[in-house]
């Protein structure tokens, strides 16, 4: 019992570091990325101690740093309740969000199978969505508690971009759920670890092309990024619903909008690409198509997964990075058009698509 | 049997707090606390689905919607006529009580242990099944009406459509 609840917690604490780690240094990766595209030499100015030699390390604790620093503005109108909690149920659904996403197969200690995962729920997908949705609060809550004109107009605007984009995110994963007939995101990483025709391995992004597409623009519009910033929008409503946050209030929102992209790029990987697959890897070592086999110890088959995972989660961020940086941001009526116009029938229409194809070939073997 | 209590304890909490907070955004914020709450409860009961869905549908979705409409209209213009809302409120909860007082003395107690959930209960397959194969109709009529009130609303907000 003690040792079960042991394991659960490590697994938890694990996950919380990892998603939390990721997003400080995708913050460094964000000022470097965008100095590269504009060529520039950025974030070389930290120095700790008189000593500026490591840039990444001196900029990930200068960063927090000086936002813990500054003074916490509260405004005098405001509400000084909800301005305070805003913030927290900013980062809170970006960091839960993580617990039911495999990042890896069993481990096996001795006798003790270990699931790679913190939550094993039976309907792990709901879970996602339903924490996601949660997400809105935060900007919605923040903005009025702000008292702020700006900040209510990036209020508004967040509220009716996510609600849409929910949709259709929602409905393009039912397609990927109907190929692989579960809702555990466990048992939907297993089933692509499956070989189409005896070499392709069966990712979703090969049986879901579309469903990909519309899940991936779907999620950057609900990370609220660059070509989907509307609830920012700078140039426009001054800094949105976070115009009045100064200081680690402000921080939170930050780290949330990261933590929240490393978790969109864990879900887009565990439902499109494979989760922990490493292609032709299976429990005791590579099988490749062509007969060859390699024989690994059971411990070098979990890191290589589960270096695998990691990889391919840092990969989505880096493309939120570039996309950030290449995209120009888009009016609000083509956000709606975008999300109610486009996605959401296409999405309909793949379902549909999906369904027939699965009765055809269900009625034709 | 203790979070029960604690979960239950809290939900009760919030939901008062929904009806007595002056501030119509802390009303909301609050039902959004109870309604997490009881979908919490949920859990605790073997179905996880509906917790979930309730969650998503209701403390995500329409909650925010609620929220959007309180931002949208000032809410300060609503403050009038308090006598008479306090009057229909309090008749409304005299019944509401009166009523589940008569149902629950109508439930005959029940002795010992509470039966096991059977296999499955709760789950997505079973959900479906009973939905789509024993309630079909009826679920493909709600799914008309909501149609109806869609198309309705629409044409009401837009009449020079």
């Amino acid at each position: 019992m003690i040792v079960e609840l042991g394991i659960v917690a490590a697994k938890a604490l694990l996950v919380i570091f990892m998603v939390l780690n990721l997003a400080g240094v995708m913050g460094w990766v964000e000022r470097k990325g965008s100095a590269l595209i504009q060529d520039r030499i950025g974030a070389n100015r930290a120095s700790v101690l008189g000593f500026a030699g490591l840039g990444l390390v001196n900029t990930l604790l200068a960063d927090p740093i000086k936002f813990l620093m500054k003074e916490d503005f509260i405004p005098p109108r405001g509400d000084r309740l909800l301005h305070t909690l805003a913030p927290c149920l900013a980062l809170f659904p970006a960091l839960v969000t993580f617990a039911v996403i495999p990042f890896g197969d069993v481990l096996m200690v001795g006798e003790r199978e270990i699931n790679l995962q913190v939550a094993n729920i039976n309907v792990g997908i709901l879970y996602i969505f339903a924490m996601a949705s949660l997400s809105v609060y935060g900007i919605v809550i923040g903005a009025w508690a702000s008292n702020n004109k700006f900040s209510l107009l990036g209020g508004v605007r967040g509220s009716a971009q996510m609600i849409s984009y929910e949709v259709a995110m929602g409905l393009s994963v039912i397609g990927v759920l109907m190929v692989y007939g579960t809702l555990e995101p466990q048992q939907i990483v297993r089933s692509q670890g499956e070989l189409l025709g005896g070499w392709l391995p069966a990712w979703g992004i090969l049986l879901q092309p579309l469903a990909f597409v519309l899940f991936f623009t779907a999620a950057v519009a609900e990370t609220k990024r660059i070509p989907f910033d509307l609830p920012e929008g700078e140039s426009e409503i001054v800094a949105g619903f976070h115009t009045e946050y100064s200081g680690g209030k402000f921080l939170m929102f930050f780290a949330g909008e990261f933590a929240e992209m490393v978790t969109s790029a864990g879900l887009m990987t565990t439902l499109f690409f494979g989760g922990w697959q490493v292609p032709y890897l299976v429990r005791d070592g590579f099988h490749f198509p062509w007969g060859t086999i390699w024989l690994l110890p059971h411990l070098a088959v979990v890191l290589l997964q589960v270096g695998m995972f990691t990889l391919k989660v840092v990969f989505f961020c880096w493309l939120f990075v570039l996309l950030r940086w290449t995209l120009p941001r888009f009016r609000y009526d083509q956000v709606m058009r975008l999300g109610w116009k486009m996605l959401l029938p296409l999405a309909l229409l793949n379902v549909m698509v999906t369904g027939v194809v699965i009765v055809v070939l269900h009625n034709g073997s | 049997m203790i979070l029960f209590f604690i979960l239950a304890a809290l939900s009760v909490i919030f939901s008062l707090a929904v009806v007595f907070q002056r501030n119509p955004v802390h009303s909301a914020m609050a039902l959004v606390a109870t309604l997490f709450l009881v979908a919490v409860l949920f859990l605790t009961l073997d179905a996880p689905m509906v917790g979930f869905l309730q969650i998503l549908v209701y403390a995500g979705a329409i909650m925010i919607l609620f929220l959007f409409v309180i931002m949208l209209l000032n809410p300060e213009a609503l403050e009038r006529r308090r006598v008479f809302w306090w009057g229909l409120g309090s008749t409304a909860a005299l019944v509401l009580i009166v009523e589940m007082a008569a149902l629950l003395s109508a439930i005959p107690a029940r002795e010992g242990r509470i039966a096991a959930v059977a296999e499955g209960f709760g789950s997505p397959e079973m959900l479906g099944r009973t939905l789509f194969r024993d309630f079909v109709l009826p679920f493909e009529i709600a799914s008309v009406l909501l149609l109806v009130a869609i198309v309705g609303a629409v044409v009401l907000a837009k009449r020079e459509l």
